[in-house]
Protein backbone atom coordinates (compact mmCIF):
# COMPACT_ATOMS: atom_id res chain seq x y z
CA UNK A 1 0.00 0.00 0.00
CA UNK A 2 2.86 2.58 0.99
CA UNK A 3 4.54 1.34 -2.02
CA UNK A 4 1.52 2.49 -4.05
CA UNK A 5 1.22 6.16 -2.48
CA UNK A 6 5.05 6.66 -2.73
CA UNK A 7 4.55 5.91 -6.75
CA UNK A 8 1.47 8.26 -6.85
CA UNK A 9 2.83 10.79 -5.15
CA UNK A 10 5.88 10.76 -7.62
CA UNK A 11 4.30 10.46 -10.41
CA UNK A 12 2.21 13.51 -8.87
CA UNK A 13 5.54 15.40 -8.15
CA UNK A 14 6.69 14.65 -11.84
CA UNK A 15 3.37 15.97 -13.52
CA UNK A 16 3.08 18.67 -11.68
CA UNK A 17 7.17 19.87 -12.08
CA UNK A 18 6.33 19.32 -16.06
CA UNK A 19 3.62 21.24 -15.55
CA UNK A 20 4.94 24.04 -13.93
CA UNK A 21 8.11 23.43 -16.15
CA UNK A 22 6.00 24.41 -18.91
CA UNK A 23 4.32 27.62 -17.87
CA UNK A 24 7.41 28.83 -16.85
CA UNK A 25 8.48 28.52 -20.42
CA UNK A 26 5.00 29.79 -21.44
CA UNK A 27 5.40 33.07 -19.07
CA UNK A 28 9.29 33.37 -20.09
CA UNK A 29 7.94 32.96 -24.15
CA UNK A 30 5.35 36.10 -23.52
CA UNK A 31 7.56 38.29 -21.86
CA UNK A 32 10.61 38.00 -24.29
CA UNK A 33 8.01 38.38 -26.79
CA UNK A 34 6.96 41.60 -25.48
CA UNK A 35 9.93 42.80 -25.23
CA UNK A 36 11.29 42.18 -28.72
CA UNK A 37 7.83 43.73 -29.44
CA UNK A 38 7.43 46.86 -27.50
CA UNK A 39 9.78 49.67 -27.61
CA UNK A 40 12.63 50.59 -26.46
CA UNK A 41 14.96 48.60 -28.82
CA UNK A 42 18.59 47.81 -28.62
CA UNK A 43 19.83 48.25 -32.19
CA UNK A 44 23.40 48.05 -31.20
CA UNK A 45 22.91 44.89 -29.60
CA UNK A 46 20.53 43.51 -31.85
CA UNK A 47 23.68 44.38 -34.59
CA UNK A 48 25.92 42.89 -32.34
CA UNK A 49 23.75 39.61 -31.91
CA UNK A 50 23.25 39.76 -35.87
CA UNK A 51 26.59 39.29 -37.15
CA UNK A 52 27.06 36.57 -34.46
CA UNK A 53 24.94 34.72 -35.27
CA UNK A 54 24.41 35.03 -38.99
CA UNK A 55 28.00 35.88 -40.14
CA UNK A 56 29.96 33.97 -37.92
CA UNK A 57 27.72 30.93 -38.48
CA UNK A 58 28.67 31.57 -42.14
CA UNK A 59 31.57 29.39 -42.23
CA UNK A 60 30.10 26.19 -40.05
CA UNK A 61 26.74 26.43 -42.42
CA UNK A 62 28.24 26.58 -46.01
CA UNK A 63 30.70 23.55 -44.98
CA UNK A 64 27.99 21.38 -43.84
CA UNK A 65 25.93 22.21 -47.01
CA UNK A 66 28.20 21.79 -49.76
CA UNK A 67 29.56 18.38 -47.98
CA UNK A 68 26.02 17.34 -47.57
CA UNK A 69 24.57 18.35 -51.41
CA UNK A 70 28.20 16.28 -52.92
CA UNK A 71 26.81 13.49 -50.84
CA UNK A 72 23.38 13.28 -51.76
CA UNK A 73 24.14 13.83 -55.21
CA UNK A 74 25.96 10.86 -54.56
CA UNK A 75 23.88 8.70 -52.99
CA UNK A 76 20.80 9.36 -55.20
CA UNK A 77 23.03 8.91 -58.62
CA UNK A 78 23.70 5.08 -56.67
CA UNK A 79 20.48 4.50 -55.45
CA UNK A 80 18.68 6.00 -58.75
CA UNK A 81 21.15 4.00 -60.97
CA UNK A 82 19.28 0.49 -59.29
CA UNK A 83 15.88 1.87 -61.76
CA UNK A 84 17.61 3.63 -64.31
CA UNK A 85 17.05 7.04 -62.91
CA UNK A 86 20.22 8.42 -62.73
CA UNK A 87 19.25 11.42 -64.25
CA UNK A 88 16.71 12.25 -61.23
CA UNK A 89 20.18 13.41 -59.44
CA UNK A 90 19.36 17.63 -59.50
CA UNK A 91 16.06 17.36 -59.16
CA UNK A 92 15.91 15.15 -55.59
CA UNK A 93 19.20 17.35 -54.66
CA UNK A 94 17.28 20.65 -55.08
CA UNK A 95 14.28 19.21 -53.32
CA UNK A 96 16.38 17.59 -50.57
CA UNK A 97 18.27 20.70 -49.85
CA UNK A 98 15.39 23.03 -49.91
CA UNK A 99 12.95 21.11 -48.60
CA UNK A 100 14.66 18.77 -45.69
CA UNK A 101 18.54 19.01 -45.28
CA UNK A 102 18.43 23.05 -46.20
CA UNK A 103 16.60 24.14 -43.39
CA UNK A 104 17.05 21.11 -40.45
CA UNK A 105 20.84 21.06 -40.78
CA UNK A 106 21.33 24.43 -40.51
CA UNK A 107 19.04 24.79 -37.89
CA UNK A 108 21.14 22.03 -35.90
CA UNK A 109 24.62 23.69 -36.52
CA UNK A 110 23.38 27.01 -34.82
CA UNK A 111 22.06 25.19 -32.00
CA UNK A 112 24.86 23.73 -31.17
CA UNK A 113 26.86 26.68 -32.41
CA UNK A 114 24.37 29.44 -30.70
CA UNK A 115 21.92 27.97 -28.14
CA UNK A 116 24.58 26.42 -26.33
CA UNK A 117 26.73 29.70 -26.58
CA UNK A 118 23.42 31.68 -25.21
CA UNK A 119 22.95 29.30 -22.30
CA UNK A 120 26.28 29.80 -21.24
CA UNK A 121 26.77 33.31 -21.56
CA UNK A 122 23.50 33.87 -20.41
CA UNK A 123 23.89 31.50 -17.25
CA UNK A 124 27.64 32.72 -16.71
CA UNK A 125 25.86 36.39 -16.07
CA UNK A 126 23.15 34.67 -14.00
CA UNK A 127 25.72 32.81 -11.60
CA UNK A 128 27.84 35.97 -11.33
CA UNK A 129 24.80 37.89 -10.24
CA UNK A 130 25.52 40.15 -13.43
CA UNK A 131 21.66 40.13 -14.89
CA UNK A 132 20.98 41.15 -11.18
CA UNK A 133 22.81 44.07 -11.65
CA UNK A 134 21.30 44.81 -15.20
CA UNK A 135 18.00 45.09 -13.00
CA UNK A 136 19.73 47.27 -10.49
CA UNK A 137 21.13 49.67 -13.31
CA UNK A 138 17.61 50.19 -14.38
CA UNK A 139 17.95 47.89 -17.85
CA UNK A 140 15.25 45.54 -18.43
CA UNK A 141 17.22 41.82 -18.67
CA UNK A 142 14.55 40.72 -21.24
CA UNK A 143 15.08 44.27 -23.61
CA UNK A 144 18.78 44.23 -23.60
CA UNK A 145 19.71 40.48 -23.69
CA UNK A 146 16.87 38.15 -24.91
CA UNK A 147 14.79 40.51 -27.54
CA UNK A 148 17.91 41.58 -29.67
CA UNK A 149 18.92 37.32 -29.86
CA UNK A 150 15.27 36.20 -30.27
CA UNK A 151 15.10 39.14 -33.19
CA UNK A 152 18.68 38.01 -34.57
CA UNK A 153 17.98 34.50 -34.89
CA UNK A 154 14.48 34.95 -36.49
CA UNK A 155 16.21 37.19 -38.84
CA UNK A 156 19.00 35.24 -39.70
CA UNK A 157 18.54 31.49 -39.97
CA UNK A 158 15.96 31.98 -42.84
CA UNK A 159 19.30 33.87 -44.60
CA UNK A 160 21.17 31.09 -43.76
CA UNK A 161 18.96 28.43 -44.85
CA UNK A 162 19.20 30.68 -48.24
CA UNK A 163 23.10 30.45 -48.56
CA UNK A 164 22.81 26.90 -47.29
CA UNK A 165 20.60 25.86 -50.01
CA UNK A 166 21.84 27.37 -52.77
CA UNK A 167 26.07 25.87 -51.61
CA UNK A 168 23.86 22.33 -50.84
CA UNK A 169 23.07 22.50 -54.70
CA UNK A 170 26.39 23.83 -56.35
CA UNK A 171 27.60 21.17 -54.08
CA UNK A 172 25.68 18.08 -55.64
CA UNK A 173 26.18 20.13 -59.11
CA UNK A 174 29.85 20.35 -58.59
CA UNK A 175 30.38 16.76 -57.31
CA UNK A 176 27.71 15.33 -60.70
CA UNK A 177 29.69 17.77 -62.82
CA UNK A 178 32.99 16.51 -62.54
CA UNK A 179 32.93 13.08 -61.11
CA UNK A 180 29.35 11.51 -62.51
CA UNK A 181 29.64 13.13 -65.68
CA UNK A 182 26.74 15.20 -65.98
CA UNK A 183 26.31 18.09 -68.19
CA UNK A 184 26.89 21.23 -66.19
CA UNK A 185 24.30 23.36 -68.55
CA UNK A 186 21.69 20.48 -68.60
CA UNK A 187 22.25 19.72 -64.73
CA UNK A 188 21.82 23.71 -64.36
CA UNK A 189 18.62 23.84 -66.33
CA UNK A 190 16.88 20.57 -64.55
CA UNK A 191 17.93 22.73 -61.21
CA UNK A 192 15.97 25.64 -61.99
CA UNK A 193 13.01 23.91 -63.45
CA UNK A 194 12.51 22.02 -60.17
CA UNK A 195 13.50 24.94 -57.63
CA UNK A 196 9.91 26.12 -56.25
CA UNK A 197 8.50 29.08 -55.07
CA UNK A 198 6.49 27.25 -52.26
CA UNK A 199 9.29 25.18 -51.40
CA UNK A 200 11.13 28.15 -50.96
CA UNK A 201 8.90 30.08 -48.84
CA UNK A 202 8.76 26.92 -46.86
CA UNK A 203 12.05 26.27 -45.72
CA UNK A 204 12.28 30.23 -45.16
CA UNK A 205 9.53 29.72 -42.79
CA UNK A 206 11.28 26.73 -40.76
CA UNK A 207 14.29 28.80 -40.50
CA UNK A 208 12.39 31.45 -38.72
CA UNK A 209 10.94 29.03 -36.51
CA UNK A 210 14.36 27.16 -36.16
CA UNK A 211 15.68 30.43 -35.23
CA UNK A 212 12.86 31.13 -32.46
CA UNK A 213 13.05 27.83 -30.77
CA UNK A 214 17.23 27.85 -30.60
CA UNK A 215 17.06 31.67 -29.59
CA UNK A 216 14.27 31.12 -27.07
CA UNK A 217 15.76 27.68 -25.47
CA UNK A 218 19.40 28.93 -25.08
CA UNK A 219 18.03 32.39 -23.28
CA UNK A 220 15.60 30.14 -21.08
CA UNK A 221 17.97 27.70 -20.02
CA UNK A 222 20.94 29.84 -19.53
CA UNK A 223 18.76 32.67 -17.64
CA UNK A 224 17.33 30.12 -15.48
CA UNK A 225 20.46 28.97 -14.50
CA UNK A 226 21.84 28.67 -10.90
CA UNK A 227 24.42 26.55 -8.77
CA UNK A 228 27.81 27.75 -10.15
CA UNK A 229 30.09 26.55 -13.00
CA UNK A 230 27.68 22.76 -13.09
CA UNK A 231 24.13 24.69 -13.53
CA UNK A 232 25.84 26.80 -16.00
CA UNK A 233 27.10 23.28 -17.89
CA UNK A 234 23.79 21.99 -17.49
CA UNK A 235 21.64 24.76 -18.78
CA UNK A 236 24.13 24.22 -21.57
CA UNK A 237 23.13 20.59 -22.21
CA UNK A 238 19.52 21.43 -21.89
CA UNK A 239 19.59 24.09 -24.25
CA UNK A 240 21.28 22.03 -27.24
CA UNK A 241 19.19 19.02 -26.47
CA UNK A 242 15.64 20.79 -26.02
CA UNK A 243 16.47 23.26 -29.47
CA UNK A 244 17.57 20.12 -31.40
CA UNK A 245 14.21 18.45 -30.40
CA UNK A 246 12.30 21.41 -30.81
CA UNK A 247 13.79 21.82 -34.47
CA UNK A 248 12.88 18.45 -35.02
CA UNK A 249 9.04 17.84 -34.07
CA UNK A 250 8.29 21.44 -35.47
CA UNK A 251 10.31 20.56 -38.70
CA UNK A 252 7.63 17.23 -38.74
CA UNK A 253 4.68 19.14 -38.02
CA UNK A 254 5.13 21.82 -40.58
CA UNK A 255 5.97 19.23 -43.35
CA UNK A 256 2.65 17.86 -42.80
CA UNK A 257 0.83 20.98 -42.69
CA UNK A 258 2.05 21.71 -45.66
CA UNK A 259 2.64 18.18 -47.80
CA UNK A 260 0.26 16.03 -45.20
CA UNK B 1 8.44 60.20 -3.09
CA UNK B 2 7.97 60.87 0.68
CA UNK B 3 7.84 64.47 2.20
CA UNK B 4 8.55 64.06 5.61
CA UNK B 5 12.54 63.28 6.72
CA UNK B 6 11.30 61.47 9.66
CA UNK B 7 9.88 58.96 6.94
CA UNK B 8 12.08 56.02 7.04
CA UNK B 9 14.08 56.05 3.95
CA UNK B 10 13.78 51.83 4.01
CA UNK B 11 11.28 50.39 6.42
CA UNK B 12 10.62 46.48 5.93
CA UNK B 13 7.54 45.67 7.95
CA UNK B 14 7.39 41.46 8.75
CA UNK B 15 8.90 40.36 5.65
CA UNK B 16 9.27 36.73 5.03
CA UNK B 17 10.49 34.62 2.31
CA UNK B 18 10.96 31.09 1.58
CA UNK B 19 12.84 28.80 -0.87
CA UNK B 20 10.78 25.31 -1.03
CA UNK B 21 10.43 24.22 2.77
CA UNK B 22 13.54 26.61 3.56
CA UNK B 23 12.44 29.19 5.74
CA UNK B 24 14.87 32.15 5.01
CA UNK B 25 13.21 35.47 6.22
CA UNK B 26 10.93 34.68 9.04
CA UNK B 27 9.27 38.02 9.60
CA UNK B 28 12.28 40.48 9.00
CA UNK B 29 11.22 44.15 10.52
CA UNK B 30 14.06 46.68 9.98
CA UNK B 31 14.03 50.21 9.33
CA UNK B 32 16.99 52.59 7.78
CA UNK B 33 16.82 55.61 8.23
CA UNK B 34 18.11 58.58 5.59
CA UNK B 35 21.71 59.13 5.40
CA UNK B 36 22.76 56.50 8.14
CA UNK B 37 24.82 54.05 7.28
CA UNK B 38 23.83 50.19 8.29
CA UNK B 39 25.19 47.22 8.72
CA UNK B 40 23.46 43.38 8.29
CA UNK B 41 25.65 41.30 9.91
CA UNK B 42 25.11 37.47 10.36
CA UNK B 43 26.52 34.14 9.39
CA UNK B 44 26.79 32.41 5.88
CA UNK B 45 23.16 31.25 5.17
CA UNK B 46 20.84 33.19 7.19
CA UNK B 47 19.03 35.08 4.67
CA UNK B 48 21.34 38.58 4.18
CA UNK B 49 21.43 38.36 0.45
CA UNK B 50 17.79 37.26 0.08
CA UNK B 51 16.79 40.32 2.57
CA UNK B 52 18.51 42.25 0.17
CA UNK B 53 17.67 41.44 -2.89
CA UNK B 54 14.09 41.83 -1.62
CA UNK B 55 14.82 45.32 -0.86
CA UNK B 56 15.66 45.49 -4.54
CA UNK B 57 12.73 43.83 -5.88
CA UNK B 58 14.92 41.43 -7.76
CA UNK B 59 13.31 38.57 -4.95
CA UNK B 60 9.27 38.87 -4.32
CA UNK B 61 8.72 38.62 -0.76
CA UNK B 62 5.93 35.88 -0.06
CA UNK B 63 4.49 38.04 2.64
CA UNK B 64 5.21 41.79 4.43
CA UNK B 65 6.23 45.09 3.32
CA UNK B 66 8.37 46.90 1.91
CA UNK B 67 8.80 50.67 1.36
CA UNK B 68 11.24 53.02 0.04
CA UNK B 69 11.39 56.42 0.66
CA UNK B 70 7.75 55.75 1.61
CA UNK B 71 6.87 54.44 -1.25
CA UNK B 72 6.22 50.42 -1.39
CA UNK B 73 8.23 48.41 -3.45
CA UNK B 74 6.90 45.22 -3.07
CA UNK B 75 3.75 44.57 -4.89
CA UNK B 76 4.70 48.19 -7.43
CA UNK B 77 4.47 47.50 -11.00
CA UNK B 78 7.24 46.41 -13.60
CA UNK B 79 7.63 50.17 -13.94
CA UNK B 80 7.80 51.52 -10.79
CA UNK B 81 9.98 49.39 -9.19
CA UNK B 82 12.63 50.42 -12.11
CA UNK B 83 11.25 54.05 -10.92
CA UNK B 84 12.90 53.26 -7.37
CA UNK B 85 15.15 51.69 -8.16
CA UNK B 86 17.13 54.77 -9.73
CA UNK B 87 17.77 55.67 -5.81
CA UNK B 88 19.93 52.67 -5.88
CA UNK B 89 23.52 51.95 -6.17
CA UNK B 90 24.73 48.29 -5.35
CA UNK B 91 27.59 47.02 -5.21
CA UNK B 92 27.57 43.01 -5.71
CA UNK B 93 29.89 40.42 -3.90
CA UNK B 94 31.98 39.64 -6.83
CA UNK B 95 31.41 43.17 -8.41
CA UNK B 96 29.07 41.33 -11.50
CA UNK B 97 30.38 43.98 -14.09
CA UNK B 98 29.49 42.98 -17.49
CA UNK B 99 32.40 40.62 -19.28
CA UNK B 100 31.26 42.12 -22.60
CA UNK B 101 31.64 45.93 -22.18
CA UNK B 102 34.77 47.74 -21.56
CA UNK B 103 34.86 49.34 -18.31
CA UNK B 104 33.71 52.38 -19.47
CA UNK B 105 30.55 51.35 -20.47
CA UNK B 106 30.52 49.58 -17.16
CA UNK B 107 30.64 52.63 -15.13
CA UNK B 108 28.45 54.98 -17.18
CA UNK B 109 26.12 52.13 -17.94
CA UNK B 110 23.01 53.72 -15.66
CA UNK B 111 23.56 56.88 -17.58
CA UNK B 112 23.55 55.39 -20.81
CA UNK B 113 20.51 52.96 -20.02
CA UNK B 114 23.05 50.23 -21.77
CA UNK B 115 23.26 52.29 -25.16
CA UNK B 116 26.54 52.94 -27.20
CA UNK B 117 25.82 56.85 -27.73
CA UNK B 118 28.21 60.10 -26.45
CA UNK B 119 31.28 57.66 -25.96
CA UNK B 120 33.51 60.62 -25.57
CA UNK B 121 31.30 62.60 -22.77
CA UNK B 122 30.90 59.07 -21.37
CA UNK B 123 34.29 58.44 -21.42
CA UNK B 124 35.54 61.13 -19.86
CA UNK B 125 32.47 60.73 -17.04
CA UNK B 126 33.82 57.35 -16.67
CA UNK B 127 37.59 58.74 -16.01
CA UNK B 128 36.65 61.06 -13.58
CA UNK B 129 34.36 58.13 -11.59
CA UNK B 130 37.18 55.91 -11.85
CA UNK B 131 39.39 58.52 -10.52
CA UNK B 132 37.21 58.84 -7.41
CA UNK B 133 37.66 55.12 -6.51
CA UNK B 134 41.67 55.20 -7.24
CA UNK B 135 41.76 53.88 -10.87
CA UNK B 136 43.55 55.26 -13.75
CA UNK B 137 42.49 56.43 -17.08
CA UNK B 138 44.20 53.10 -18.35
CA UNK B 139 41.53 50.80 -17.39
CA UNK B 140 39.26 52.46 -19.64
CA UNK B 141 39.49 50.86 -22.86
CA UNK B 142 40.10 47.03 -20.53
CA UNK B 143 37.43 44.36 -19.96
CA UNK B 144 36.81 43.15 -16.48
CA UNK B 145 38.21 39.95 -16.49
CA UNK B 146 41.94 41.92 -17.10
CA UNK B 147 41.31 43.72 -13.66
CA UNK B 148 42.25 42.18 -10.72
CA UNK B 149 39.81 41.45 -8.03
CA UNK B 150 40.18 44.78 -6.27
CA UNK B 151 40.44 46.89 -9.06
CA UNK B 152 37.15 45.17 -9.77
CA UNK B 153 35.75 46.11 -6.86
CA UNK B 154 36.45 49.47 -7.64
CA UNK B 155 35.35 49.96 -11.12
CA UNK B 156 32.01 48.34 -9.73
CA UNK B 157 31.91 51.20 -7.28
CA UNK B 158 32.03 53.47 -9.78
CA UNK B 159 29.47 51.88 -11.89
CA UNK B 160 27.30 51.96 -8.38
CA UNK B 161 27.73 55.78 -7.78
CA UNK B 162 27.59 56.75 -10.97
CA UNK B 163 24.19 57.84 -11.26
CA UNK B 164 24.34 59.69 -8.00
CA UNK B 165 22.23 57.37 -5.93
CA UNK B 166 20.13 58.38 -2.69
CA UNK B 167 20.62 54.47 -1.41
CA UNK B 168 23.89 52.32 -1.83
CA UNK B 169 23.52 49.10 -0.84
CA UNK B 170 27.08 46.87 -0.48
CA UNK B 171 27.07 43.32 -0.70
CA UNK B 172 30.23 41.10 0.81
CA UNK B 173 32.17 44.27 0.38
CA UNK B 174 35.88 43.04 1.05
CA UNK B 175 35.11 39.22 0.75
CA UNK B 176 37.66 37.68 -1.43
CA UNK B 177 40.41 40.64 -0.96
CA UNK B 178 43.33 40.66 1.06
CA UNK B 179 43.02 42.62 4.50
CA UNK B 180 45.52 45.85 2.91
CA UNK B 181 42.63 46.33 0.37
CA UNK B 182 39.81 45.15 2.84
CA UNK B 183 40.76 48.20 4.02
CA UNK B 184 41.29 50.12 1.43
CA UNK B 185 37.75 49.60 0.21
CA UNK B 186 36.39 49.89 3.30
CA UNK B 187 37.56 53.47 3.84
CA UNK B 188 36.53 54.26 0.34
CA UNK B 189 33.08 52.93 0.98
CA UNK B 190 33.14 55.42 4.24
CA UNK B 191 34.68 58.56 1.90
CA UNK B 192 32.06 58.21 -0.93
CA UNK B 193 28.86 57.81 1.22
CA UNK B 194 29.71 60.83 3.33
CA UNK B 195 30.82 62.70 0.26
CA UNK B 196 27.37 62.02 -1.30
CA UNK B 197 25.29 62.36 1.62
CA UNK B 198 23.28 58.53 1.03
CA UNK B 199 21.90 56.13 3.04
CA UNK B 200 24.32 52.66 2.91
CA UNK B 201 22.92 49.09 3.56
CA UNK B 202 25.76 46.71 3.78
CA UNK B 203 25.24 42.98 4.27
CA UNK B 204 29.07 41.40 5.55
CA UNK B 205 29.93 38.82 8.35
CA UNK B 206 33.60 40.99 8.03
CA UNK B 207 33.32 42.42 11.87
CA UNK B 208 35.54 45.06 11.26
CA UNK B 209 34.67 46.13 8.18
CA UNK B 210 31.26 46.26 9.94
CA UNK B 211 32.50 48.84 12.78
CA UNK B 212 34.70 50.86 9.78
CA UNK B 213 31.76 51.30 7.84
CA UNK B 214 28.47 51.59 10.00
CA UNK B 215 26.78 53.56 12.21
CA UNK B 216 24.37 50.86 13.14
CA UNK B 217 24.13 47.42 13.47
CA UNK B 218 21.14 44.62 13.13
CA UNK B 219 22.20 41.13 13.80
CA UNK B 220 20.40 38.22 11.32
CA UNK B 221 19.89 35.08 12.64
CA UNK B 222 17.37 32.80 11.53
CA UNK B 223 15.69 34.89 9.24
CA UNK B 224 14.51 37.92 11.99
CA UNK B 225 16.66 40.45 13.01
CA UNK B 226 17.54 39.48 16.98
CA UNK B 227 19.73 42.48 17.63
CA UNK B 228 19.92 45.91 16.62
CA UNK B 229 21.72 49.07 17.67
CA UNK B 230 25.06 51.30 17.41
CA UNK B 231 28.26 50.20 16.11
CA UNK B 232 29.65 50.89 18.99
CA UNK B 233 27.61 48.71 21.64
CA UNK B 234 28.50 45.66 19.56
CA UNK B 235 30.60 44.41 22.03
CA UNK B 236 28.10 45.29 24.65
CA UNK B 237 24.88 44.58 23.13
CA UNK B 238 23.83 41.77 25.88
CA UNK B 239 23.06 39.58 23.08
CA UNK B 240 23.51 36.20 23.56
CA UNK B 241 24.17 35.24 19.55
CA UNK B 242 25.70 38.41 18.89
CA UNK B 243 28.57 38.07 21.51
CA UNK B 244 28.68 34.42 19.95
CA UNK B 245 29.45 36.29 16.78
CA UNK B 246 31.71 38.90 17.89
CA UNK B 247 34.04 36.47 19.31
CA UNK B 248 33.66 34.24 16.66
CA UNK B 249 32.18 31.30 18.83
CA UNK B 250 29.82 28.34 17.22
Amino acid sequence: MNFLIEALAALGRTAINMFSGVGRLMLFTLQALRAAVVPPYYFGRLAEQMALIGWFSLPVVGLTALFTGAALAQQIYVGGGRFNAESTVPAIVVFGMIRELGPVLVGLMVAGRVASSMAAELGTMRVTEQIDALATLRADPFRWLIAPRLVASVVMLPLLVMVANAIGIMGGWLLSVNKLGFNSGAYLATTRKFIEHDDFIMALMKAAVFGFFIALLGCYHGYRASGGAAGVGNATTHAVVSSFIMILLSNLIITLMVFG
Amino acid sequence: MGQHNETPMIELIDVYKSFGPKKVLDGVNLKVRRGESLTVMGGSGTGKSVMLKCILGLLKPDSGRIFIDGEEMTGASGRDQQRLRAHFGMLFQGGALFDSLPIWRNVTFALTNGRGGHAREMRDKAAMLLERVGLGPEVLDLRPSSLSGGMQKRAALARAIAHQPDVLFFDEPTTGLDPVLAGRINRLIVQLVKEMGATAVTITHDLHSARTISDRVAMLHQGKVIWDGPASALDESGNEIVDDFVKGLE
